[in-house]
């Protein structure tokens, strides 16, 4: 079972604010389906090759062509933006 | 369905408005119990259908799908078209650009209805994880329509459309379909383009068409294959075709392999029984049926269960409040003390996303982190490799693998809300054609009587790598036959 300390270093790689009340509960799902990856452990697997993709296909590459994004897309998109000013992504300093 | 409307438009019995007003007035009659919309599009719907009689009035030859009713899943982008993906955290989100398979159906003039509900960001298998609202099965509205594209299903199940668009991480098409009594197909994995689909689980999330029949499927899979230099991970062109001109092609001799591991003691004895009769048509057809052994099946479901949290949670880093969505940055109430870049990711996550996204990325991002990736990823991709293995040999006996598509009917709503991983045991037949990445079909065959309600059931057949043709067209000859035979419906009680 997974402590409650656990969960919440969880939460934070994973950026997701938890309330303290929520731990608990998920405490109990994750630990859970933690428990049901065990099952794995049974099955030998040292000599097998991992897949990463399974298609098998690698360097998909497109031409180093510059293609224009117009402003009318540009405009589609900064619409989206929570923040903006003078036509940026305003972000809160990293530091 | 698609041919009838379809020569019925070109003999100017029906016009492309007329067809569009009638979907667009059952929508409004029926939707507000059904909830399988989000967004209705009915302006945009005319518009289309006002385009498409014009070209009739011209003569000019239009499309199978021009001026056909569809739905969309709310996780594939419509320029211009708020999309949500069933989540909060995208409540506002206006996409800006359309997705392939949308841009495709476009040039064809199919007439888009509007966005259906699903599972918040297609985690899940009963459509109840919606932020927004619950979604019905039109076959019995105390139950779900399965999920996550349980909007869709429901849809065309509850002749709200005549086809919809969803998508397939774990069978999250053919689960639905089953569950509403309609026909869903996940293609190969690359056969359909992914740009413009909202990211799940990147290796495994494949767009697919879901309608009444299987010549509608394939009339619509048809228009919306092929690859696309927007989307690294597209197959090579070359597989392309009208997959509808292939159907009635002879399916004597084929072989359809079954699992024993699929058909242990534990299923259901009523899907039992009504897969059995579906072997019987398929030898009535000239097809073989024999068994087979698919010998790790038992570590897909744990395997999928951390893979898709793993590259979801690499993929869901993009909700953070800063380029698009909801951003909650207003925690501090005094304006000298603002609150920080990490409060912000904090709390935008923690407001804008459903438990069952939260736990998934928490789930993948345990299993991603140090001292955890070998005993989960890593293994996870090593069982995936056996998998695909067991596939390829099974298919050097076979042409096609048979299952149920899911251990039961539609349960109640609520019935499995409170545990999650009950909810993903029900997954069991559907995530291995994802793993591996064969094509799957859902097709009916036979309901199930519970408290007085015919409750659907559907079968699945997996075929070879990129081998859609063959897969439609047994699955049709399957389906003509039934409906030959099938004057007293086939219920079990």
């Amino acid at each position: 079972m997974l402590t409650g300390d656990e969960v919440k270093h969880i939460a934070l790689l994973s950026r997701i604010g938890l309330k303290e009340e929520e731990i608990p509960r998920y405490q109990k799902d994750l630990s859970a389906v933690f428990d049901f990856f065990r099952e794995l452990e049974v099955l030998p697997t040292d000599d097998v090759v991992p897949i990463g993709h399974i298609t098998g296909r690698t360097d998909v590459m497109r031409s180093d062509e510059r293609e224009d994004f117009d402003h009318r897309g540009r405009e589609q998109m900064m619409k989206n933006v929570p923040e903006t000013k003078d036509g940026f992504v305003k972000v809160k300093s990293v530091f | 369905m698609i041919r009838l409307l379809h020569n019925k438009l070109v003999a100017g019995e029906i016009t492309a408005v007329d067809l569009a007003t009638q979907y667009l007035k059952t929508i409004k009659e029926k939707d507000g119990e059904l909830g399988a919309y989000l967004t209705v599009l009915e302006k945009r719907a005319l518009e289309e259908a006002v385009i498409v009689d014009e070209q009739l009035k011209r003569g000019e030859v239009i499309d199978l799908l021009a001026g056909i009713p569809g739905a969309i899943k709310d996780n594939i982008l419509i320029e211009g078209v708020r999309a949500t993906s069933a989540s909060k955290i995208l409540d506002n989100y206006i996409a800006p650009y359309d997705a392939t398979v949308i841009a495709k159906l476009k040039a064809v003039h199919t007439v888009m209805l509007g966005k259906t509900n699903m599972d918040e960001f297609a985690f899940g298998s009963s459509t109840e994880n919606s932020a927004y609202q619950v979604t019905k099965n039109p076959h019995d509205l105390t139950r779900v329509p399965g999920g996550t594209s349980g909007g869709s299903a429901a849809a065309v199940a509850g002749s709200e459309a005549v086809f919809a668009l969803g998508s397939d991480t774990g069978g999250s098409i053919r689960q639905p379909a089953a569950f509403c009594g309609v026909v869903g197909l996940k293609p190969t994995y690359g056969r359909v383009s992914r740009y413009g689909l909202m990211a799940g689980a990147s290796s495994l999330d494949q767009i697919g068409p879901i309608a009444q029949t299987i010549e509608d499927v394939a009339i619509v899979f048809s228009r919306i294959a092929g690859h696309d230099p927007h989307d690294a991970t597209s197959a090579d062109s070359g597989h392309e075709k009208k997959y509808e001109d292939y159907l009635g092609g002879n399916v004597r001799g084929k072989k359809i392999g079954i699992p024993k591991e699929y058909f242990s003691s534990d299923l259901d004895p009523k899907i039992r029984a009504l897969c059995d009769k579906a072997l019987e048509r398929f030898k009535a057809l000239g097809i073989e049926i024999k068994e087979i052994s698919l010998p790790h099946s038992s570590f897909a479901l744990p395997a999928y269960y951390i893979i898709q949290p793993c590259e979801v949670s690499s993929n869901f880093a993009r909700y953070d409040g800063i380029r698009y969505g909801l951003s909650v940055n207003d925690e501090k109430s005094s304006v000298e003390e603002k609150s920080t870049l990490l409060e912000t990711y904090l709390d935008t996550r923690r407001y804008g996303f459903g438990s069952e996204v939260k736990r998934r990325i928490m789930l993948g991002t345990y299993s991603l982190s140090s001292g955890y990736y070998d005993a989960y990823y890593l293994k996870a991709q090593k069982v995936r490799a056996l998998l695909k293995q067991d596939f390829e040999k099974a298919f050097e006996e076979v042409d096609f693998i048979f299952s149920p598509t899911t251990p039961e009917p539609a349960f109640k709503i609520g019935e499995k809300t409170t545990d999650p991983l009950k909810m993903y045991l029900g997954d069991i037949y559907t995530i291995t054609a994802n793993l591996t990445g064969v094509p799957a079909l859902s097709f009916p065959i036979g309901t199930i009587n519970e408290g007085g309600k015919e409750l659907p059931i559907g079968g699945q057949l997996q075929g070879k790598w990129f081998d859609e043709e063959t897969l439609l067209c047994v699955a049709d000859a399957f389906e003509k036959e039934y409906e030959r035979c099938h004057t007293v419906r086939d219920t079990e009680h």
